[in-house]
């Protein structure tokens, strides 16, 4: 708890500082009046260190993370024959997060288990449960039967025959499919050509047989005292349903599935995570309040905006700045349609025209009311 | 069946392909056809390609036979005594030329040591991987890659003799260097392309030290005196020319000096320096902006009825004039014919340029830096034997780029100019290090290189031993004197009154995308206006159509054209803005502009 003086300054200072405060009091035992003096002192270099109005944030947070970013691009695709897991990392993914790319170009998971559940034999399991089988997968060998028309399966394990079948008859219809020799046997009903014939041995290949679909491999991993399963591909609604999955730990690396799945400030969250991720492991440091403010702007509306000509950029309220930055003709022509107005209340357009820009030194106006 | 291509044409196949090229190869090398002929078996794609077009860039490589080369000592010797010739090795088998896609079909050694059965053929020198440019590098293999690579590609920037006849020549630019020499440390490559006859830089004493901090980050400090003795002098030479050309309906350009009252005419102190056929003469002194030669042509875009008017108001001064910056000699003056019959002015213009500080210099090394300071002679430290380095060379340049060439060529230098001789040391089959120290020592000098110096302003003795030798070092056409440029105010673009782009044009310093972002990024927000008021102006504007109005100076009177009276307010704005209304306007789209009081 937070005994009385502190308390009052809540308002003003963070808990977490002034907590600090209150612990650093503690231990070289301040008396009430030296404990005032030192909040007092945290507090003015807490507003030193707080961003003064006209300030241009934005502005700042690009540069800060776009200086370190091109550093980056020269020591990525180091990658190139090394084994394991290949993850998008650098440059790559860094737009791919500010981009707000649909589909990551590797999408992965990172699967926590409930406490209780937590042991290797049980992450094993659910690894393999999980990870997903296709035919191509189980099988020995297909081969098609052109003068009969059919498509002959042999089976890696004849034992799972069963389940081959089940899949099988669970995708496709119109067919008839029999077992002879320890080989299925798909017959199509009807008379199919040679080129109909070869895409249903298409579709036979990439049945899913067991797991959970987009899964494609899978890793299982000790983290301090925890088993925790890694995944390569992602489906984060199939994976929640699982009891064992710890659903308040359990995340993807795709923003868009973040959002659908756990909401907006997941999402939120995701993107600064994965931002400043990328930026540390190729040994860049930067401020996360600035990569907290991108995540903030990619955010803000309810849905994901990717930072670019379709998203944030694309969003800006003067027609002038619009048009300044992409597809010139598309905003002029629009607005002029529209009959919009720009009311010059940003710094590109007032470049444009050589006025003082409303930021740092030209944001402010002197407003006197004069006697009558 | 493997199918046979001639210049790309199928002419066949056969079933024994390997058979078939030997057979190929063995008759080329035993003179039963032409040795041009070029033949590859590629067993992926089953096929054979036997080439006998021109164009094709080919090689010569000793042929080996059971892991021995053909070339024998003997061969070399009646070589050696001028009994054979490098054809009798081509007509007996020895060598062979070939051609990319034969060279696929080889397993080529670089050296002999490196023989083993399986090798068909074996370079002439393993210093043939180089390029020409690399291979004047000395030492090569003891440099880190890159800095040979460096290297290669500064001596094709260096200045040197590029062509014994440059007195006769018209290049648009080109250098000459006034006291070129040959190495003191050379290459095979310097014998094999007559390297004498246009060199490109000079020896140099070279003394690896600091200087009072004029030398750091790569800078060089160099001997005042030296260059009074003329190092690194290099004449450029411009050459400008002027057509007279002839136009439709019988006009034509008249070169001469332009009469008063012509278009564009400059007065007449401008062309007092011209002769009467309004060239200039070889041997004047010419600066920035003079006219070489004086033309006048007729005016293009007249209308139709206007062209056969030939009054001197239709008629415009097109003189050539020196570059903007240039300053030089008139060097020769050419007259010609061009292929149409029209008459055809060269100028040339020379200036010499002595070394100043900013000036490139580079060694064969990658080690390239510029002039930091010009030191007289007595101030500069000097050895036991009175030795003053040309140019002292920073030790931090050394430990991270490891140029170890760059130190045996000195110290090496240093043998060649005690003894008088030169030292070859190409890639691979260098004199070595062991050998340059014994003479070295031989000539009374330490071993290492180093030396005692002594300061020239105290005359007190440096504590360390300094490395001293000769360097050759070569003078690179990046030159302080044709890139300064500053301009405070200047000429401006037509179009958007925006300051030109460029030294040429006197242009300014671009304030670009990035840079604006730093000024707002530090809030300054009258510092940024300030920046871009370069093109600002004030125009009248209507408040109550938001258009451009009228600014009749005559009658003193400001009116909008739309809405005739009417307040009309001043806006100062750039002018690249009212330049995109009007664009935009033109695009039937109406930017009305709302004013508020300020």
């Amino acid at each position: 708890m937070l005994e009385e003086l502190p308390k009052s300054y809540l308002g003003e200072l963070p808990r977490s500082i002034i907590e600090e405060v209150e612990e650093v009091a503690k231990e070289r035992r301040l008396s009430e009046e030296k404990k005032e003096r030192l909040i007092e002192e945290v507090k003015k270099s807490y507003l030193k260190g707080k961003f003064e109005p006209g300030e241009t944030v934005g502005i700042i947070a690009a540069q800060s993370i776009s200086e370190p970013a091109t550093q980056m691009t020269m020591r990525t695709y180091h990658f190139a024959g090394s084994a394991g897991i290949k993850v998008t990392y650098g440059l790559p993914r860094l737009i791919e997060i500010f981009d707000a790319k649909r589909e990551p170009e590797t999408p992965v998971m990172t699967i926590f288990l409930k406490k209780r559940f937590n042991s290797r034999k049980r992450a094993k399991k659910i690894a393999e449960e999980i990870v997903e089988k296709k035919i191509f997968d189980v099988i020995r060998r297909i081969s098609m039967n052109l003068s009969e028309g059919s498509i002959e399966i042999e089976p890696l394990n004849p034992k799972r025959i069963g389940t081959i079948i089940k899949a099988i008859k669970e995708k496709m219809r119109d067919i008839t499919v029999r077992v002879k020799a320890k080989k299925v046997i798909i017959i199509p009903k009807g008379k199919v050509s040679i080129g109909e014939l070869r895409k249903i041995r298409e579709r036979i290949i990439e049945t899913r047989v067991s797991g959970i679909s987009g899964i494609a491999s899978v890793v299982i991993r000790m983290e301090g005292e925890e088993w925790i399963i890694n995944t390569i591909g992602s489906n984060l609604e199939e994976v929640l349903k699982i009891e064992e999955v710890d659903e308040t730990r359990t995340i993807t690396n795709n923003i868009h599935e973040m959002a659908r799945v756990f909401g907006i400030e997941a999402a939120r969250n995701l993107i600064i995570n994965e931002a400043l991720k990328t930026l540390q492991e190729q040994g860049l440091d930067v401020d996360i309040r600035h990569v907290m403010l991108v995540g903030d702007i990619m955010t803000v509306s309810g849905s994901i905006k990717p930072i670019g000509r379709y998203g944030v950029a694309g969003a800006k309220t003067s027609i002038l700045a619009r048009a300044a930055f992409e597809e010139t003709i598309k905003h002029l022509v629009r607005a002029s349609v529209r009959n919009e107005v720009d009311n010059f209340q940003g710094i590109f357009e007032n470049v444009m025209v050589g006025q003082v820009i409303p930021s740092g030194t030209g944001m402010f106006d002197l407003v006197a009311k004069f006697e009558e | 069946m493997t199918e046979i291509f001639l210049d790309g044409r199928y002419i066949g196949s056969t079933n024994e392909p390997e058979k078939l090229v030997n057979d190929i190869r063995e008759k080329r090398r035993n003179g039963l056809i032409s040795n041009q002929i070029n033949v590859a078996f590629h067993p992926n794609q089953d096929e054979i390609k036997i080439l006998s077009d021109s164009g094709r860039a080919r090689r010569p490589l000793i042929i080996v036979k059971e892991g021995k080369p053909k070339l024998t000592q003997e061969h070399i010797d009646k070589l050696r005594r001028g009994e054979i010739k490098w054809d009798d090795l081509i007509k007996n088998g020895i060598i062979e030329y070939l051609d990319a896609e034969e060279e696929e079909n080889s397993y080529i050694a670089l050296k002999v040591e490196d023989l083993i059965s399986e090798h068909t053929h074996l370079e002439l020198d393993p210093s043939i991987i180089l390029g020409l440019s690399a291979s004047f590098i000395p030492y090569p293999e003891f440099n880190r890659g890159d800095r040979v690579n460096y290297g290669a590609k500064m001596i094709g920037q260096s200045i040197g003799l590029f062509a014994t006849n440059y007195q006769s020549r018209v290049d648009t630019k080109s250098n000459i260097m006034v006291y070129p020499q040959v190495p003191l440390v050379q290459t095979h490559a310097h014998k094999i392309i007559n390297y004498e006859r246009h060199p490109n830089g000079t020896n140099v004493v070279v003394a690896i030290a600091c200087f009072e901090g004029y030398n750091m980050q790569d800078a060089i400090v160099i001997n005042a005196n030296s260059i009074q003795r003329g190092l690194f002098w290099t004449y450029m030479f411009r050459t400008y020319e002027a057509e007279q050309r002839r136009y439709m309906g019988g006009q034509e350009d008249i070169i001469g000096i332009p009469e008063p009252g012509v278009r564009g005419y400059a007065g007449e102190d401008t062309y007092k320096h011209l002769p009467e056929d309004g060239i200039v003469n070889p041997e004047t002194r010419v600066n920035s902006d003079d006219v070489l030669i004086g033309r006048v042509s007729p005016l293009r875009f007249l209308g139709t009825m206007d062209q056969f008017i030939t009054g001197i108001e239709n008629i415009r001064e097109t003189s050539v004039r020196l570059r903007h910056g240039d300053s030089g000699i008139v060097d020769r003056v050419f007259l010609t014919e061009t292929v149409d019959g029209t008459k055809l002015v060269k100028v040339v213009v020379r200036d010499l340029k002595i070394s100043e500080i900013g000036d490139k210099l580079a060694s064969r090394h990658g080690q390239k830096g510029v002039i930091g300071l010009i030191v007289p002679q007595e101030d500069m430290p000097f050895t036991q034997d009175g030795i003053v380095p040309d140019i002292i060379f920073n030790p931090h340049g050394i430990p991270s780029r490891m140029t170890m060439g760059q130190l045996l060529e000195i110290m090496a230098g240093k043998v060649a100019a005690l003894s008088g001789k030169q030292i070859y040391s190409p890639a691979f089959n260098p004199t070595s290090e062991k050998e340059i120290r014994n003479l070295l020592e031989a000539y009374g000098f330490r071993n290492d290189g180093k030396e005692t110096m002594y300061d020239g302003r105290t005359g007190k003795k440096f504590e360390a031993q300094i490395f001293i030798g000769n360097c050759f070092y070569q003078k690179l056409d990046h030159l302080v004197s044709n890139k300064i440029h500053a301009r405070s105010r200047g000429p401006v673009t037509l179009l958007t009154k925006q300051p030109t782009e460029g030294r040429s044009k006197e242009g300014g310093l671009r304030l670009g995308e990035m840079e604006k972002d730093c000024l707002i990024a530090h809030g300054a927000a009258l510092a940024l206006k300030e920046r871009f008021d370069s093109d600002k102006t004030t125009i009248p504007v209507c408040s109550e159509c938001g258009l451009v109005a009228i600014n009749d100076r005559i009658k003193n009177r400001k009116y909008c054209p739309v809405c005739k009276e009417s307040k009309i307010t001043d806006v100062e704005i750039s002018y690249a803005f009212k330049l995109m209304l009007d664009e935009l306007k033109s695009m039937l789209i109406y930017p009305k502009m709302v004013l508020r009081e300020e």
